[in-house]
């Protein structure tokens, strides 16, 4: 299931302007990889080049190879709609469809794409992914309500059900819990350490405690000046990151003595 | 004087604090509509010198009682409050000259078009009828079947060339198509009905005449229409819910299938029948192109059909043996075509509060 990314020599770009530039790492299978860096430095940027939603934005292009299980994922034979299907992806505010329940909700996925299921296994999948979400027990007795009744912590639960009911891979986390309140948070990263048993996850994130609470691997992105491409400054064990970095700027950006 | 400090809640040690802040005197509550009256009671007067008439009166008394208004506020309340007045005054008024064509020319149709509003016009054609009787079932159903005809050409064209806008278009091709559909919103009625006309000339011959032209030339005001509105409403849905799509591994057209459209049905639906309410009583396009006849014929592609605007045209214009009974079937027809227009207006309405996505907790 769970599989490893290996990003080389990656170059991104909005239309003519280099948002991140010259990215090697290696994203290892069943741990959680963190991405940590200031406002702007490219790593939502790059979190979305990884199952190439970046290139869905007008203009926007990737120089460069990002390699899952030996496959090139920008080679030319390659849908970007399957990409997606391997590697799902959870965004910062939840966006559930309004137009459909709970239930719906959960088995989009399938169903957007008119995969034939017998209620039994759509009921089945429900269960599953809402309880892999940490959310069937909250929602059972109101599958069939509208999605967008939740609050925010158990709406944003309800899309990553919604991402794990189609067996990503790799789930990919834009700052999932930068609009939730401390114990939806909690609830979130509890989550996150059990589907790490199963899935590659990669998490960007502006608090540092998250990503050294969550994560095995840290990668800390920054740039020289606004107009200047990102980079990757470090990549690193989250402990070394946290206490021992390679780089002054990682020391001083995680110490609080930034810009 | 004091009612605004006397009605203020709190303690008294609040009170006296606002008293210091706020000590301005104010207009008692009523004094405005006081002045008013006093106002009108003056205009009837003066009215009256000139050989007494309401409109001068009302022009008068709003004229006289605006003054008033901003005089006595200015002495009891002080300068920003006066403005603040005349200012609610002028809007107030503009408001109410709005209103004044609209609400006589509803009543000036509501009266005299409920001479014959009966059974008879509805269930009757003016087949051999040259006087009294008659009535507009057939413009009623050819009003119907080439407005119909003319949604069923618009929507699909409209809709899917918003999407294009919204979805995919991007460059020099979405420019010139939006440009193309701001420029075609202004085009004159008679221009596309002469567009029409020249159109199904060239292929069919001299004095054709038949109902899909007219919905041809109604087609060419209506797209337009629902071009602009959906592309707006395809605007709103949260680019969000799009990306959600995609990343659980949707193609794009059935995420602008199954997620956009269904999102932003509520929006569609509306601007689609504003538009139908926009086109259903246009007369100028098919007046040339569909022309009329007494008789019921229920084919639009195949000759004449009457309409209900230009059924209220010939009945003014060219009156039988009974001019009276010829101008109360044109008014009823107004006053159809006003009831048509109203009853599309709230369809949008209920369309709107019925499909919009629920929030339900």
């Amino acid at each position: 299931m769970a599989k490893r990314i290996e990003v080389s020599d990656l170059n991104i770009y909005y239309g003519n302007f280099l948002a991140v530039e010259g990215v090697n790492v290696s994203i290892e299978p069943r741990s959680i990889t963190a991405l940590i860096g200031p406002s702007g430095c490219g790593k939502s940027t790059f979190l979305r080049s990884l199952n190439r939603m970046h290139e869905v934005l007008p203009g926007a292009r990737v120089e460069g190879k990002v390699v899952m299980d030996g496959q090139d994922l920008y080679g030319s034979d390659v849908d970007p709609v399957d990409v997606r299907r391997q590697i799902g992806m959870v965004f910062q505010r939840p966006n559930p469809f309004p137009t459909m329940s709970i239930y719906d909700n959960v088995i989009a996925g399938n169903r957007l794409n008119n995969k034939r299921m017998r209620k039994s296994e759509t009921d089945e999948l429900v269960e599953k992914s809402l309880s892999g979400a940490n959310l069937w027990n909250e929602v059972k007795d109101r599958l069939d309500r509208p999605g967008s009744g939740l609050s925010g912590g158990q709406q944003q639960r309800l899309c990553i059900a919604r991402a794990i009911a189609v067996e990503p891979d790799v789930l990919l986390m834009d700052e999932p819990c930068s609009a939730l309140d401390p114990i939806s948070t909690l609830a979130i990263e509890d989550l996150m350490a059990e589907l790490k048993e199963r899935f590659t996850i990669v998490i960007v994130t502006h608090n540092m405690q998250q990503a050294a609470r969550v994560s095995e691997q840290t990668g800390f992105f920054n740039l020289n000046g606004v107009g200047q491409p990102g980079r990757l400054i470090e990549f690193n064990p989250t402990e070394k990151i946290f206490s021992n970095p390679d780089q002054k700027a990682t020391e001083d950006y995680i110490s609080g003595r930034f810009g | 004087m004091s009612t605004a400090t006397q009605s203020a809640p709190g303690t008294p040690a609040q009170r006296q604090e606002q008293q210091s802040v706020r000590s301005q005197r104010r207009l008692p509550r009523f004094a405005p509509l006081g002045l008013y009256l006093g106002g009108l009671a003056l205009g009837a007067a003066l009215s009256a010198l000139t050989g007494f008439s309401l409109v001068t009166t009302v022009i008068y008394g709003v004229a006289l009682g605006t003054l008033a208004v901003y005089v006595a506020a200015r002495a009891v309340e002080g300068r920003r409050q006066a403005t603040d007045r005349l200012v609610t005054c002028l809007v107030t008024t503009a408001f109410g000259i709005a209103m004044v064509p609209l609400l006589s020319l509803v009543y000036t149709v509501v009266t005299r078009g409920a001479a014959r509003f009966d059974g008879a016009f509805f269930s009757n054609s003016m087949f051999r009828v040259v006087g009294e009787g008659g009535g507009a079932y057939h413009a009623i159903i050819g009003t119907l079947i080439i407005t119909a005809l003319t949604a069923a050409i618009s929507v699909p064209i409209g809709l899917m060339t918003a999407i294009y806008l919204v979805e995919y278009g991007r460059g020099r091709l979405k420019k010139a198509i939006t440009f193309f559909v701001d420029v075609m919103t202004g085009i004159p009625s008679i221009v596309a009905g002469l567009f029409a006309f020249a159109f199904f000339t060239l292929l069919f011959g001299n004095n054709v005449r038949l109902g899909v032209m007219g919905a041809v030339a109604l087609s060419v005001l209506m797209i337009p229409v629902v071009v602009r509105s959906c592309e707006e409403v395809l605007k709103l849905v949260p680019n969000e819910l799009r990306e959600a799509s995609y990343a659980l591994g949707v193609p794009k057209w059935r995420t602008v299938v199954k997620v956009v459209l269904p999102t932003a049905i509520a929006g569609l639906g509306t601007g689609i029948t504003l538009a139908i309410a926009r086109v259903v009583g246009e007369t100028a396009p098919l007046l040339i192109t569909v022309g009329l006849i007494t008789g019921t014929n229920l084919n639009p592609f195949d000759g004449r059909m009457a309409t209900l605007p230009v059924f209220a045209y010939y009945q003014l214009t060219q009156p039988g043996t009974s001019p009276q009974a010829f101008l109360d079937r044109a008014w009823t027809a107004a006053l159809l075509l006003i009831i048509l227009v109203m009853a599309l207006n709230i369809v949008a309405r209920l369309i709107s509060r019925f499909f919009a996505p629920k929030s339900g907790r």
